[in-house]
C-alpha cells in the first residue's frame, strides 16, 4: 500500500507528460485525482496504524530486494512521526495541484509538464518520508532536488528564476552529499553491511562516541541543516521562494523543508542517540539563533514572499529546538517526549499554514505581478475572501491559541523549558517579533487607502477559496481538537526518546 | 587449449583485418558494409568474453595474460562501448572517402584496450598502450580537412609520444629492479632488498604513462582537444574505451606494487584529487559542449583513480572500479551520442530551448549528465557511492570529501547545459542524423538508467572477484 502512494503519482507524472492533446481543464482534474490517491491511501494507513505501546515501532512495512550485496532494499514503513509528516505532505500536494497554475505555465505543452513535475515531486517527497532504508531515503532526498530545480527554473518568474533554481540545487546538493558521507560512515560501522533503518536504530552502531561518530554526526546535521534550513545555511531559501511560482513555493515550504527536520529525527536522533545527545546543546543554540534571526530578518522584509520565507526560517527553528531539547541529557523523559511531539506537530502545522500563506502570495502575484507590501493597501473591502483567509493564516502562523501553530509551539516550549530554560526564554522573543511582523503585514496589505491601480483587483476564485479553506480548516481542527493526532505522534515520540 | 583464452581479442583482430580488406575492395557507396563486419566481430568477441565469466581466475601464456572476472567485465565494457560507438559512426562518416578503414582503426584500438586490461606483464602492457595510442592519434585526426581535428590529433600525438616514452623508462626501471617483466615475479620482488624510493620512481613513470590513456593529470591535456576536434563518435570512443583498459591496467599495477609500497596510495590519491579538481574547474568556463565533456572526462578520471587508490585497502574497491567504469561508459557515450545525433552541435548557446524541439535527445543528454553528476538512481550514483564507500572504508575519508566537493562544483557546468535546454524558448529548426545514431543514443541512455536500477546484478557478478596477480 505504501509503495502505491509513491508509484501512483510517479506513473501519473509520466502519463500526464505524454498526454498530448489534453485540455487545461482535463489536465488539472486528472492531476488532482492522481494526487488525491496517495492522500486517501495515507488516510487508510492512519486508520490502520496501531498507536498502542506494545505495537511495533514501524508498521505497514513493505520490503523488496534491491541491491542485496550492499544490504540495500526497497523498504517502506511508518511510525507516528513519518505518518503525520507524510499525510500532511500529500495534502499540501493536493492543494498545490488543485490551485490555479501560474501564468508561466499557461500554454499547453508547458502546462502538461508543470503538472507532471508536481506529481513527480509528490511521489518522490512521499518516498522520503516513507523510506525505511537509508539509501532509499537518500535517493528520494536527492531526486526531490532535481524536481524542485526544474519547477523553479521552468515555471518561476523573471530572469532570476534560473539563478535561484541553480542556487537551490547547488546548496542542497552539497548538503545532501555531506549527508551521504555521514550515511556511509554510519553504515560502514555495521557488519554485515546494511542500510536498514530498523537495524541501525536497534544497533546504534557508533554508540562509543569519539571523533569518528562526531564527524558522522557533523555530516548528517550539515546535510539536513542546509535543507531545513538553519542559520547560517539559509541563504538559498529566500531567492528560491521569491522566484518560484506560488504552488511550488507552498511545496518547498510545506514539504521539502520538512525533509530536513524529519531527517534529523529519523537519522541522527534515532541512530546516533548518544552522540546526538552530546551535541544537542550547540544544536539548540543554533536553533534559537534561527528563531530570533529569522524573525528579525522577516520583519525587515518589504517583499511579501521574502517575509513569509524568513518566517519559515523562524518556524523551522522551533522544530529544531524541539528536536534538540528532546535529545538533551538534562531533561526528564516525559518533557523530552513532549518536545519531540511538539516538533513534529510544528512540522505539520507549518506545512499547512505556510503552504496556505505561499498559495496566497501566489494569488497576489497572479493578480498584481508584485510582491512589494507597500504597493498594496486597502484590499479588505475589494477582496473580502482573500482578506479573511490571509488573516486566519497569519494568525495561525503567529501562534494564536485555538489554531494548530499554538498547539505546536506550546509543546515545543513546554519541553524546551524543562531542558534548556534559558534558551527557551530567548526563543520566546521570536514569537513576539513574528506577531508584530504579521500584524504589520496584514495592515499594509488590507487596510488604509486602496491604490488606484488595484481598483480592478479580483477576489479569490472558487477553486482558490476551496483549497485555502481546506488547508485552514485542518489548521482550526488541529488547533481545537489536536488529541487524535497527538496520540499517534506522542506514542512514537515517547518510544524514540526512551530509546 | 590455451588459444581459447584469446578468443575475444582474436575475434576483434580478425574482424579488423577482414574490414581492411573489404574496405579496399568495396565501392565507395558500400563502405558502410564494413561497419556490419566490425559489429559482427565485436559481438563474437563479447559472446566469447561472456563465456569467460565462468572461468576460474588464472594467468596464462607464461604468466603474461590474466583472466579473472574483473578483467572480463572490463572487456565486456570495452566491447559494449565500442559497439555503441560503431552504431553512431556510419551516418557521421557517410561522406568520408576512407569510411571503411575507420572501422579497422577502431577495432585495432579496441584490441589495444583489451590488451591493456588483460596484461599481466609489463611488455604486454607496453604493446597494448602503444597500439591503443597510435590508433587513437589516427581516430582523433580522422577528418583531415578539419583544422580542429588535425590539431587534436597533433596534440594527442605530442603528449602521447612523451608519455609513452616515460612509460617505457618506467618499465625498464621495473625490470632492472625485479629482473623480470612478469607481474607475479615483480610482486614478489617489491619490498625485498631494493629501496622503496627506487620502486616508487619506477612506478611513477609507469603511472604517468597510464594516466595518458586515462586522461588524468599529469598527461590529460589531450583530452579536451580530442573531445572537441575528433569526429564525434571517435571523441566518444577516445574518452571512454581506452580509459577502461588503462584503469584496469593501473588497478592491476596497484595490486602488484600497492601492497608493499608505502607511497603508492598517496601517489594515486594525489593524482585523483588533482584530476578531478582541475577537470572540474576547467570545465566551468567552457562554451563548447564537446570540450566541456572532455574536461568533465578528466574529472571523471579523477573519481576513477579514487577506486584505484583503494585497491588492496578496501574490499569495495574492485566492485567500485567496475561499476564506476560501466556507468561512466554508458553515460559519457550517451552524451556523445546525443551530440552526434545533433550533427555535432557544439556551441552551448545552440542547446537553448532544445527540449521542446528534440525532447528525446535532450532527455538522454539530461540523464547522461545527471548520471555523470551522480544523481540517483542512475548508474553514475551507484559508481560514486561505491567509491566513496571504498574510500571511507579504506581509511582515506578525505578522498571521499574531495569527491563530494568536486561533485558540487561539477553541478555548475552540468546545469549550464541542462538548464537552458528546458528554460529557454525553442530554436526554429534542428538538423539531426539518422536512425542509427538515434538507436545508439537511446541504447546508451537506457543503459544509464537500467544499470542504475539493476546494479545488484553487476555487483553479484563481481562478488568474490579478484584481480590477478
Amino acid at each position: 500500500m505504501l509503495s502505491a502512494t509513491i508509484w501512483v503519482p510517479l506513473i501519473g507524472a509520466v502519463l500526464l507528460a505524454a498526454w498530448r492533446d489534453a485540455s487545461p481543464r482535463g489536465l488539472r482534474i486528472a492531476a488532482v485525482l492522481i494526487a488525491s490517491i496517495p492522500l486517501v491511501l495515507l488516510v487508510v494507513a492512519w486508520v490502520r496504524f496501531d498507536a498502542a505501546a506494545d505495537a511495533p515501532l514501524f508498521q505497514l512495512v513493505e520490503e523488496l530486494r534491491w541491491i542485496s550485496t550492499l544490504g540495500v532494499a526497497w523498504r517502506l514503513g511508518v511510525d507516528g512521526i513519518a505518518l503525520a509528516v507524510a499525510s500532511v505532505s500529500a495534502l499540501v500536494f493536493v492543494a498545490a495541484v488543485a490551485y490555479p497554475p501560474p501564468n508561466s505555465a499557461s500554454d499547453e505543452g508547458r502546462l502538461r509538464h508543470y503538472y507532471a513535475w508536481l506529481l513527480f515531486l509528490d511521489g518522490i517527497s512521499l518516498g522520503v518520508f516513507l523510506a525505511l532504508d537509508l539509501l532509499l531515503f537518500y535517493v528520494f532526498f536527492d531526486l526531490s532536488l532535481v524536481g524542485m530545480y526544474f519547477l523553479i527554473g521552468r515555471f518561476g518568474h523573471g530572469e532570476d528564476a534560473r539563478r535561484a533554481a541553480l542556487k537551490f540545487f547547488i546548496y542542497t546538493l552539497g548538503g545532501s552529499l555531506a549527508m551521504l558521507l555521514g550515511i556511509i560512515g554510519l553504515v560502514l560501522a555495521t557488519d554485515p553491511l546494511t542500510f536498514d533503518m530498523r537495524t541501525l536504530i536497534a544497533a546504534q552502531p557508533l554508540s562509543g562516541g569519539g571523533t569518528y561518530a562526531g564527524l558522522v554526526l557533523l555530516g548528517l546535521i550539515l546535510g539536513l541543516g542546509i535543507k531545513t534550513p538553519i542559520v547560517p545555511f539559509h541563504t538559498w531559501l529566500p531567492p528560491a521562494h521569491v522566484d518560484a511560482p506560488g504552488p511550488a513555493s507552498a511545496i518547498l515550504a510545506g514539504v521539502l523543508l520538512k525533509m530536513g527536520t524529519y531527517g534529523l529525527v529519523r537519522l541522527p536522533f534515532s541512530m546516533l542517540r548518544e552522540t546526538f545527545a552530546h551535541y544537542a546543546l550547540p544544536l539548540a543554540i543554533v536553533a534559537v539563533v534561527s528563531i530570533v534571526y529569522g524573525a528579525l530578518v522577516a520583519w525587515g522584509q518589504t517583499n511579501l514572499k521574502r517575509r513569509i520565507a524568513y518566517t519559515s526560517v523562524n518556524h523551522m527553528g522551533y522544530v529544531v529546538l524541539g528536536i534538540a531539547a528532546a535529545a538533551g541529557l538534562s531533561g526528564q523523559a516525559s518533557a523530552r517526549a513532549v518536545a519531540l511531539t511538539g516538533a513534529t506537530f510544528e512540522m505539520v502545522a507549518h506545512a499547512l499554514i505556510t503552504g496556505a500563506l505561499f498559495l496566497i502570495a501566489g494569488a497576489f502575484w497572479q493578480r498584481g505581478g508584485e510582491y512589494e507590501l507597500r504597493a498594496y493597501g486597502g484590499l479588505a473591502r475589494r477582496a473580502p475572501r482573500l482578506t479573511g483567509l490571509t488573516v486566519l493564516a497569519a494568525f495561525a502562523s503567529l501562534g494564536l491559541p485555538g489554531l494548530a501553530g499554538f498547539v505546536a509551539e506550546f509543546q515545543v516550549f513546554a519541553g524546551a523549558f524543562a531542558v534548556y530554560p534559558w534558551l527557551a526564554a530567548i526563543a520566546l522573543l521570536g514569537i513576539l517579533i513574528t506577531a508584530a511582523l504579521f500584524l504589520q503585514m496584514l495592515q499594509l496589505l488590507f487596510f488604509g487607502e486602496l491604490p488606484a491601480r488595484w481598483s480592478g483587483f479580483a477576489d479569490l476564485g472558487w477553486s482558490e477559496t476551496l483549497v485555502l479553506c481546506g488547508l485552514l480548516l485542518l489548521v482550526v481542527v488541529l488547533g481545537v481538537y489536536p488529541g487524535w493526532a497527538l496520540t499517534v505522534i506522542g506514542a512514537t515520540a515517547t518510544r524514540l526518546v526512551a530509546g | 587449449m590455451p588459444l581459447a583464452r584469446l578468443v575475444p581479442e582474436l575475434a576483434v583482430l580478425l574482424a579488423a583485418i577482414v574490414v581492411i580488406l573489404s574496405a579496399s575492395l568495396l565501392p565507395r557507396r558500400q563502405q558502410g558494409f564494413c561497419a556490419l563486419l566490425a559489429a559482427l566481430g565485436l559481438v563474437v568477441a563479447a559472446a566469447a568474453a561472456g563465456l569467460q565469466l565462468g572461468w576460474p581466475a588464472a594467468l596464462g601464456f607464461s604468466g603474461t595474460w590474466a583472466i579473472d572476472r574483473v578483467t572480463v567485465w572490463a572487456k565486456l565494457i570495452i566491447l559494449g562501448g565500442t559497439l555503441l560507438v560503431l552504431l553512431m559512426s556510419p551516418e557521421w562518416l557517410r561522406r568520408d572517402p576512407r569510411h571503411g578503414e575507420y572501422y579497422a582503426v577502431l577495432l585495432f584500438a579496441t584490441v589495444g584496450a583489451l590488451m591493456m586490461a588483460g596484461a599481466a606483464d609489463t611488455m604486454e602492457l607496453v604493446i597494448g598502450v602503444l597500439l591503443s595510442s597510435t590508433t587513437g592519434y589516427t581516430l582523433a585526426a580522422y577528418h583531415r580537412g578539419d583544422d580542429l581535428s588535425v590539431e587534436a590529433g597533433m596534440k594527442f600525438f605530442l603528449v602521447g609520444a612523451l608519455a609513452n616514452a616515460l612509460l617505457l623508462i618506467g618499465v625498464v626501471w621495473l625490470f632492472g629492479l625485479a629482473g623480470s617483466t612478469e607481474y607475479a615475479v615483480i610482486k614478489e620482488a617489491v619490498g625485498s632488498g631494493q629501496p622503496d624510493t627506487a620502486w616508487l620512481v619506477a612506478a611513477t613513470f609507469v603511472v604517468i604513462g597510464l594516466c595518458f590513456k586515462l586522461g588524468a593529470v599529469p598527461a590529460h591535456t589531450w583530452m579536451p582537444d580530442a573531445a572537441q576536434g575528433a569526429p564525434v563518435p571517435a571523441a566518444g570512443y577516445l574518452t571512454v574505451v581506452p580509459k577502461v583498459g588503462a584503469a584496469v591496467a593501473l588497478a592491476r599495477l596497484g595490486q602488484v606494487l600497492g601492497g608493499e609500497l608505502a607511497g603508492w596510495s598517496g601517489l594515486i590519491a594525489t593524482l585523483a584529487v588533482l584530476s578531478m579538481t582541475l577537470g572540474n574547474l576547467a570545465a566551468l568556463r567552457q562554451t563548447d559542449v564537446r570540450r566541456l565533456l572532455g574536461w568533465s572526462s578528466v574529472s571523471q578520471s579523477g573519481y576513477l583513480l579514487v577506486a584505484v587508490a583503494m585497491i588492496g585497502r578496501s574490499g569495495q574497491a574492485l566492485p567500485a572500479l567496475i561499476v564506476f567504469l560501466a556507468g561512466y561508459a554508458a553515460a559519457n557515450l550517451a552524451a556523445f551520442a546525443v551530440v552526434a545525433r545533433l550533427r555535432g552541435r557544439a556551441d552551448l548557446q545552440d542547446y537553448r530551448g532544445l527540449a521542446r524541439a528534440r525532447p528525446w535527445s535532450m532527455l538522454v543528454l539530461t540523464i547522461a549528465l545527471l548520471s555523470l553528476l551522480g544523481i540517483p538512481p542512475l548508474v553514475g550514483f551507484a559508481g560514486k557511492l561505491l567509491l566513496m564507500l571504498a574510500a571511507v572504508d579504506g581509511g582515506l575519508s578525505w578522498l571521499a570529501v574531495a569527491v563530494v566537493l568536486n561533485s558540487v562544483i561539477s553541478l555548475f557546468y552540468y546545469a549550464r547545459v541542462i538548464g537552458p535546454m528546458y528554460f529557454e524558448p525553442p530554436p526554429p529548426r534542428v538538423a539531426v542524423l539518422g536512425p542509427w545514431a538515434q538507436t545508439a543514443m537511446l541504447l546508451a541512455g537506457a543503459l544509464t538508467v537500467g544499470l542504475g536500477f539493476g546494479v545488484d546484478g553487476l555487483l553479484r557478478g563481481l562478488a568474490g572477484a579478484v584481480l590477478l596477480p
